[in-house]
């Protein structure tokens, strides 16, 4: 067993685990978070996209001891506290941009990871950037149209906060 | 799909790893970003008892600027490499790779120098590697030394790397004003190229004064396509003179056959995207983009 100290969602967390368990199978097994899903489980889909220290990473690739000390934010704790949804979100719900919804969470996280390095991404950007992710369903047009939707909301939003409460920590 | 059980340990420098290689053996793996690794893990293709951690270790990770070269700390991740102002200068080669480098999550985690000592065959660092003539600064117990380019590359997932060192650097020596194009095939986003090529060229107005090629996935380990670079040089940047010294790229190599291709159609592979390579990183526009 290693001991992990992490924050996870804005909340500081401590555990014992296998240096095995990956950190995926410990923010569902462990903590609970089964918002973040695992799709191929060998890296391809992203599915299980997180932000480990701000950069978004497949949680299916990670061992949950290499985040010992990092800051990690899930789809979980996008949304601001008082549930308001993070303007990416927003916008996969008012363009549609999912059908079954599995690979969701996973293209909403590299979508906000996307916009914080490319805010005004032409379609061909986003497609690029979003290349980790598939969606079983193939319906990346309307996927397309909430990151560019996003990216227009948030740079309208002047200074305004536009990432989540999870992403606030010290 | 969950590796099989292994002992863990994060030292905090090269010099305690070094003491935990040797007093593991050839129980132990290393992991650097683990984006190679850990797949490997988790489909049980290996099962090492331990798991020596080289992401505590500081002193690996960052890109130097070494006078005539540049020295890329072995633990900096593709991101940071592939968007390094240096790097993009003096060693746009690189840059140009790492841009096709599996996806922004695997680049985010992914190391240059895990990627290079994990030696794959199909993997797009060793390519640009060999072109540019990097040397792989080694550690081991009695000391580091330096390892050319051409002598990295041992075999097919082997490196002159012993098992009781490290990779701690590469060093790039400056290609600066250089142009670049790294020329992938791949079926698949994201995917391992099922041939690619990298190609440098320092132009003398309209004619290529030097050019260095690349190959990936044309053999046991990447290659240097020489006869293409002999060909190359003093030709002016045409399609036709391009495409008659693209015409040696299969020279040397022993590409393998799979469902993506067979050998034969790998060859011919090869020959396109060298000519593609050359042109583009030659500034020749209307290049058909893959």
């Amino acid at each position: 067993m290693t001991r992990i100290n992490l924050t996870v969602d804005g909340q500081r967390v401590a555990d014992d685990i296998e240096p095995r368990m990956l950190l995926v199978q410990y923010l569902r097994e462990r903590l609970g978070k089964t918002g973040t899903v695992v799709g191929c489980d060998t890296s391809s889909c992203g599915a299980c996209t997180v932000h480990l220290d701000g950069a978004s990473v497949k949680s299916c690739n990670v061992l949950a001891v290499q985040a010992d000390g990092a800051t990690v934010t899930t789809i979980e704790g996008l949304a601001a506290e008082d549930g308001t949804l993070h303007p990416v979100q927003e916008a996969f719900h008012e363009c549609h941009g999912l059908q079954c919804g599995f690979c969701t969470p996973g293209m909403i996280m590299q979508a906000v990871d996307l916009l914080k390095q490319n805010p005004d991404p032409s379609e061909e950007a986003v497609r690029l950037g979003l290349e980790g992710n598939l969606c079983r369903c193939t319906g990346y047009h309307n996927i397309v149209r909430a990151v560019q939707r996003a990216a227009g909301e948030m740079s309208g939003a002047s200074t305004g906060p536009t990432t989540g409460a999870g992403e606030v920590v010290s | 799909m969950i590796p099989a059980a292994f002992e863990y340990v994060a030292p905090g420098s090269v010099d305690e790893a070094l003491r935990a290689l040797s007093e593991h053996g050839d129980e132990a793996k290393i992991i650097a970003g683990g984006q190679s690794l850990l797949p490997v893990l988790r489909m049980r293709l290996n099962a090492p008892e331990w798991v020596i951690d080289l992401g505590r270790i500081d002193s690996l990770r960052g890109i130097r600027d070494g006078g005539d070269h540049l020295a890329v700390g072995a633990m900096t991740t593709h991101h940071e490499v592939g968007n390094d102002a240096g790097i993009h200068e003096h060693a746009l080669l690189v840059t140009k790779a790492i841009a096709e480098l599996a996806d922004a999550q695997v680049r985010h985690r992914g190391t240059f120098g895990g990627a290079l000592a994990h030696a794959d065959p199909a993997g797009d660092l060793g390519a640009p590697a060999r072109a540019l003539g990097a040397t792989f600064v080694i550690q081991g117990p009695s000391g580091t030394r330096e390892v050319g380019a051409d002598d990295f590359f041992v075999d097919l997932f082997e490196t002159a790397i012993s098992e009781d060192e490290i990779l701690t650097e590469i060093r790039i020596p400056k290609h600066t004003g250089w142009g670049a194009a790294y020329q992938k095939f791949v079926r698949i986003a994201h995917q391992w190229p099922i041939v690619a090529v990298a190609a440098t060229v320092r132009m003398d107005g309209d004619t290529i004064a030097e050019a260095r090629v690349g190959l990936t996935n044309m053999g046991a380990t990447p290659l240097r396509a020489t006869a293409v670079e002999e060909a190359l040089a003093g030709q002016p940047a045409t399609e036709d003179a391009v495409a008659a010294a693209a015409a040696n790229a299969p020279e040397g190599t022993d590409p393998p056959s799979d469902l993506n291709g067979d050998a034969d159609y790998r060859r011919h592979l090869a020959t396109v995207l060298t000519r593609r390579a050359v042109l583009a990183a030659a500034g020749r526009n209307g290049i058909p983009a893959i």
